[in-house]
């Protein structure tokens, strides 16, 4: 996957759990559970949404991986 | 013949409307089915009616209805279905414990649901606390200097309400008659059935109340959680992140088993007496999006294993959030638990859910230093305490609570 093509898909899970959040308005660098507001539970299911969607495994080290765009993109990237 | 009877979803509800019925007059229910929608302040609620039988006289929809009153009658297998209606009953004590609870919500006068009766303003005007007079409506008639004995009251066997008081206010001074009652009812918010001012209103009156007339005491605990953690690790290692655990799951099960050794905080402090729970029902609390709070129940919680737990945590959460939680889940919490999660503050110390006697707070999990064998090491540490009613217990208890909540977590593979 490419970095637009990450992009879409975290917005995509993202809009089953938090509707209001605006991925659009995040920094690369930002951390996601803070700028969006995510408690413990909205990230564990945007993890279980990526995880589906993606078919990767997301071992649980890797979680803190995820919490911003631009290690978001570079875990998917890679994989 | 039974009468299905608007119940009471917490100690801030008064009023409740139908919005939806799901089945129609004639239909046979089994106890427990889910029969109609009804709207509260915490937004669209589903309705379980536990009586079996034919439902029939099902009330009009879109009418504010105060808590107890008739919904529908339920006759059992062979009963004749046109029997006369029967007269409401006084409400249980559930329901007279709802409507004692503060409403500052006011919604717009309604006509009386039936002939207030003169005598029932009667013991309003004395101090006692008594369910014909609501705290709110008291207190607001107080402020501007009414005579209770005075008012009509239109909720349950003419109860006084709030919107009583507000009403006759409103008629005693003209000039001001039109502006309350049309601000008070003003369009509700979008979303179906959900009004975060609205909502604030009820978590500000249900939390008043709680701070005017219970005691509370706090207790601290600061919880080693490298135990819990490591089981933790080890177990979300080697599965789906669908199949994982949040840390939130163990401290539950912690809470929910400790209050199997100490039962005094575990149920509801009502007309001047404690009542212990009929089991562990975990008032959970949800923050919602855009503002708010519902702690609705994990049922039996100590009985749960750790992956049903989890289980109903996010199917609680997301049913919070997006609709649909269940009258039981409302009606029935026997204590709070809050649990900041890991972007929370350090610690809590709640407020306390009426009737409720206890709520077990826990922060956000931190690295600090702590001493193990004489030696200073970093360890994952969780704030907890607890906040209770001192007429139902002394601090004695509350500690006892808080150590069977720690020594739970020290062996996490006993969850």
């Amino acid at each position: 996957m490419n970095a637009s093509e990450i992009r879409a898909l975290a917005a995509e899970v993202l809009a089953g759990i938090a509707p209001e959040a605006d991925l659009a308005s995040v920094g690369d660098n930002e951390d996601l559970r803070e700028a969006l507001d995510l408690d413990s539970m909205d990230f564990m299911n945007f993890v279980v949404g990526l995880h589906q969607k993606t078919g990767h495994a997301i071992p649980e080290a890797d979680v803190p991986k995820l919490y911003t765009l631009a290690g978001l993109v570079a875990y998917f990237a890679a994989g | 013949m039974a009468d299905f009877l608007m119940p009471s979803l917490g100690a801030d509800m008064e009023t409740g409307k139908v919005v939806e019925w799901l089945v129609k007059p004639g239909d046979r229910i089994q106890p427990g089915a889910v029969v109609a929608v009804v709207e509260t302040h915490k937004g669209a609620i589903d309705i379980e009616c536990f009586l079996g039988g034919v439902i029939e006289d099902l009330a009009p929809l879109d009418v504010e209805l105060p808590v107890g009153a008739l919904l529908a009658h339920v006759h059992a297998a062979g009963e004749a279905a046109a029997a006369a209606p029967a007269p409401s009953p006084a409400p249980t004590a559930a329901t007279a414990a709802a409507v004692e609870g503060p409403r500052e919500t006011a919604t717009a006068p309604r006509p009386a649901a039936r002939e207030p009766s003169p005598e029932a303003a009667g013991p309003a005007a004395s101090t006692t606390v008594g369910p014909k007079l609501s705290p709110a409506a008291r207190r607001r008639a107080q402020e501007l200097g009414l005579d209770t004995a005075a008012l009509r009251g239109t909720g349950v066997d003419g109860a006084l309400t709030l919107a009583d008081v507000e009403l006759a206010a409103t008629q005693s001074r003209p000039q001001a008659a039109p502006a309350a009652p049309a601000a008070a009812s003003a369009p509700r918010a979008a979303r179906a059935g959900f009004d975060p001012a609205q909502m604030r209103q009820a978590i500000a009156a249900a939390m008043t109340r709680s701070k005017r007339e219970i005691p509370h005491y706090y207790l601290t605990s600061t919880i080693a959680f490298a135990a819990a953690q490591a089981w933790l690790d080890a177990y979300n290692r080697e599965r789906d992140p669908a199949d994982r655990l949040l840390p939130a799951t163990l401290l539950l099960k912690a809470t929910a088993q400790a209050l199997v050794e100490v039962p005094q905080l575990n149920g509801f402090h009502e007309n001047g007496a404690y009542r212990s729970g009929p089991g562990i029902h975990v008032g959970w609390a949800i923050a919602l999006r855009g503002g708010g709070l519902v702690a609705p129940a994990i049922h039996d919680a100590d009985r749960k294993s750790l992956p049903e737990l989890m289980a109903a945590l996010r199917d609680l959460v997301q049913r919070a959030r997006a609709g649909g939680l269940r009258s039981s889940e409302l009606m029935d919490p026997t204590i709070t638990v809050t649990s900041l999660g890991e972007r929370g503050a350090e610690s809590v110390l709640g407020v306390i859910y009426p009737p409720q006697v206890a709520i077990v707070g826990f922060g956000r999990v931190v690295q600090r230093p702590w001493v193990v064998a004489g030696t200073v090491v970093p360890r994952p540490l969780v704030a907890l305490s607890l906040a209770a009613d001192h007429r139902a217990s002394d601090g004695h208890v509350g500690g006892q609570l808080l150590a069977a909540i720690d020594r739970a977590l020290q062996s996490p593979e006993t969850l």
